[in-house]
């Protein structure tokens, strides 16, 4: 039986706030930075997304459906590109249109809201599910959370929704000396199939490739593909999942990503016992070798593989807590603005900013914050909240 | 080392940094014999050894008198007591008026000199006088390195290096830009201007500082070293103090003049206050700019929540923090600025100017920059209004402070003697 390459890229960008002051507070209801947000989008559609799906485009032609992928895009992504780079979302059509390309649930706002309400949860998935149906043409049947956080009860509740694949990391802390290239199953619920990212060859692309520094610099694709194929020895499959801005955002087109990613499939399928799946093929096509124990949320950032850069201080969890004291407001409110704008303030990104965890090294999570230190994060955050609540709750009157 | 005040009696941070600094020598083994134009007899030698300056004549002899005279010749001292400080030119004085120089000069420094160590109406002659009775101590005492700190002394180290020959190093805590903008009193300038220029080696508070001394004295950047302040606090010092009112503190307490920023404080209170009536600000000092202040907080209408203390001192600083639920430093120019992380210790959260010396070496407390009024109104509202926030800054605060210890500055001193020692020894 072949052995399995697994690719997924994640795409988001969050609506970034506008600097809210708290005399707005009750007076103005706007809190998005337009400017930012349209600059970003463009940029990285420009930079990325248009000229990293054409290849992808190109790639799957060529290789007639040997080369495959999947994506998550964020619904709040989605909206953007809507607004400000529809020729971004329509290459995602394409791709869609192959048959070849696989697209993810997850939570519409890229929220943590796995980790507080279960019902908000479940809300925003089914919102995502619909926005991927209205512009991919598919039906999700895999799922991948915020950030890949995941427990064995988050896992359940994704496998009560019916889904019978889930992405998460292949943290260190939770595999011990197992490895992450098999696939496991939930522990609660053996339906729900796990594939985990192989966090050494993803960062060897995501964070590496253009460090000269690195020992293995210049990584070419034949390289990268005897890896994998020296991984697939023994294993099943490897998981590469991977922020899609790493290609020509995170390292630039000058860096040769392109160029590498266009030589990567030929290498692969060079080796004649390696084959390329979408994440639901290759949960059909394999047998779990075991269920993974995780009683702790883990995710794929930073060292601690853990949800400490979001909730891990007392400014995200009180902003984290009363962002959901008015969900119920919003959800009964009938007023889609503020239901839009409830759904826009959840994504993690804004509780991104106030992490403490890196004054000093603080390279990803510096990457596009608009905010100089977490405690100006915070306040902004907190203004637009204040005004958001009064909203909710005066409705409700 | 070459200082011009030392604790208990200081009128600023001067005297509490010379102490941190040479506790934090003493421990890594460096002795300092520290002169003062005025010691009291009071002040803690546990880690020093004082000399007053006072205490010494200027010289022994008549013969040491002109060897000294013929040494320190970048100082003359006119009717009028202007400094004149340019070597060169004192080179082109016909021997005649030397002469006539040296007569009055022996009169009038032959002797004790009781020096007031303040900063009073006739301080550039104290500052000269003091470099003279420098000149005689350097030459009683034995020791490698000169250390003199800001410029009421480098007319002192200058001295002592020249009849001594050793090193010197200048600190430097404050330049006349900080104290005056940009109007800069000319002679002070030109003092501080000589001692950076005839120093080995310059220490600044601060990497603001640092820049103002390669960009405004164009001194060399490769002699510039920052050494941050520390502070040496025992523990968190809190006290219970009973309020008489019911709203939350705001607090600015510094000289009421121009590089504090006070205006900036009054518009942000005036932004509050349009929000909530919840709060009361306190402004406590004095300066040049109290009248303006009074006026314009009156003008404003705000000065129902807006209180003025007059200068504070003491005890009664401390309670100053004790009653604040949020202190403000919006400096327009600051070298470094202590008081942010005495209020900070006293757990109070501290919103600073980014144009702060301080601004740092802390990520706990929130920065604004001095002219962005929204901000830091926004900052103060967030302070009053989100607990979480006013939680954190404190608890992480306190321990950021508790981690800036005169230890670690002292030891990187310890290292830039060190570097002018071996550059000595190596020429020699």
């Amino acid at each position: 039986m072949k052995k399995t390459l697994c690719l997924y890229f994640q795409v988001h960008q969050p609506y970034r706030l506008r600097q809210y002051r708290f005399f707005d507070i009750g007076k103005n209801h706007y809190y998005f930075d337009d400017f930012a947000n349209k600059t970003i989008m463009s940029r990285v559609a420009s930079r990325c997304y248009i000229p990293a799906n054409k290849l992808m485009l190109d790639l799957i032609k060529k290789y007639d459906g040997a080369f495959k992928i999947a994506f998550s895009v964020s619904g709040i992504a989605m909206e953007q590109m809507e607004q400000y780079a529809p020729e971004a979302l329509e290459s995602f059509r394409q791709l869609a249109d192959t048959g070849h390309v696989e697209f993810l649930a997850e939570t519409y706002s890229h929220s943590l809201s796995s980790l507080i309400s279960p019902r908000k949860f479940k809300d925003q998935i089914s919102m995502h599910v619909k926005a991927v149906e209205k512009h991919f043409g598919q039906k999700p049947r895999a799922f991948r959370n915020t950030e890949l956080i995941y427990s064995d009860t988050i896992g359940e509740m994704v496998a009560g929704l019916g889904f019978t694949t889930m992405l998460t990391e292949g943290a260190r802390h939770i595999l011990g000396w197992k490895s992450p290239d098999y696939l496991y199953v939930n522990a609660l619920n053996p339906k729900l199939k796990l594939l985990l990212r192989n966090f050494r060859l993803s960062d060897d692309i995501a964070f590496r490739f253009s460090d000269r520094n690195w020992g293995d610099w210049p990584l070419t694709a034949e390289k990268y593909a005897a890896w994998i194929a020296g991984a697939l020895e023994k294993d099943d499959i490897v998981n590469i999942f991977m922020d899609y801005e790493s290609f020509g955002e995170h390292q630039t087109a000058s860096s040769g990503i392109f160029n590498f990613l266009k030589a990567l499939p030929g290498m692969i399928l060079s080796h004649a016992d390696l084959e390329v799946l979408t994440p639901s093929q290759a949960t059909q096509k394999h047998q779990p070798i075991a269920p993974l124990n995780v009683p702790y949320a883990i995710s794929w950032a930073d060292e601690e593989r853990d949800i400490s850069a979001w909730l891990g201080n007392e400014l995200q969890k009180e902003a984290f807590a009363d962002l959901y004291k008015i969900e119920n407001q919003v959800r009964d409110s009938n007023d889609p603005e503020l239901q839009r704008d409830f759904r826009r303030l959840q994504a993690s990104d804004h509780f991104y900013y106030m992490c403490t965890k890196f004054f000093s090294d603080g390279d990803v999570h510096k990457y596009f914050n608009p905010y100089d230190t977490p405690y100006e994060a915070f306040i902004n955050y907190m203004n637009v909240l204040s005004d958001i609540t009064l909203r909710a709750t005066k409705k409700k009157v | 080392m070459f200082g011009w005040e030392f604790p208990p009696h200081i009128a600023g941070g001067l005297g509490t940094a010379c102490d941190g600094l040479t506790r934090g020598l003493a421990k890594h083994q460096v002795e300092v014999l520290f002169v003062m134009p005025s010691a009291s007899g009071d002040e803690d030698q546990t880690a020093v050894r004082i000399i007053n300056a006072s205490d010494v004549a200027a010289f022994r002899t008549k013969e040491e008198a002109r060897r000294i005279f013929d040494k320190v010749q970048f100082l003359k001292v006119t009717s009028n007591l202007i400094p004149y400080l340019g070597p060169d030119e004192f080179e082109e004085q016909v021997d005649l008026e030397r002469e006539k120089e040296w007569n009055e000069f022996r009169i009038s420094f032959g002797q004790k000199y009781k020096f007031s160590g303040k900063y009073g109406n006739n301080l550039m002659e104290e500052v000269m006088r003091y470099s003279l009775v420098a000149a005689a101590i350097a030459r009683q005492n034995r020791f490698d390195v000169i250390h003199a700190h800001d410029w009421l002394t480098y007319m002192a180290g200058i001295a002592a290096k020249r009849v001594t020959g050793k090193p010197l190093v200048i600190h430097v805590h404050a330049t006349e830009f900080d104290r005056s903008g940009e109007n800069v009193n000319t002679q002070v300038y030109e003092l501080e201007k000589r001692g950076m220029e005839a120093a080995d080696r310059v220490i600044a508070v601060s990497n603001l500082t640092r820049n103002t001394i390669i960009n405004r004295y164009h001194i060399d950047p490769s002699k510039v070293f920052t050494v941050h302040n520390a502070v040496d606090f025992s523990s968190a010092e809190n006290r219970e103090i009973s309020r008489g009112v019911p709203e939350k503190i705001v607090t600015f307490l510094g000289r009421i003049t121009f590089q504090k920023g006070p205006e900036y404080f009054i518009e942000a209170a005036y932004k509050v206050l349009q929000k909530t009536q919840n709060v009361r600000f306190v402004m406590a000092g004095s300066g040049d700019m109290f009248n303006r202040s009074v006026r314009r907080v009156a003008k404003l209408g705000i000065s129902s929540h807006f209180h003025f203390t007059g200068f504070l001192r003491g005890e009664d600083v401390k309670n100053m923090f004790a009653y604040s639920d949020v202190y403000v430093m919006p400096s327009v120019s600051e070298p470094f600025g202590i008081s942010p992380l005495e209020a900070m210790r006293a757990n109070v959260p501290t919103i600073i100017s980014k144009q702060s010396g301080v601004a740092e070496v802390l990520n706990h407390a929130i920065k604004v920059d001095f002219w962005d009024v929204n901000a830091l109104a926004d900052a103060i509202y967030g302070l009053l209004t989100y607990p979480a926030l006013t939680a954190m800054t404190v608890r992480c605060g306190l321990e950021e402070v508790n981690s800036l210890k005169w230890d670690n500055a002292a030891l990187k001193v310890k290292h830039i003697y060190e570097s002018v020692t071996e550059e000595k020894s190596k020429i020699q």
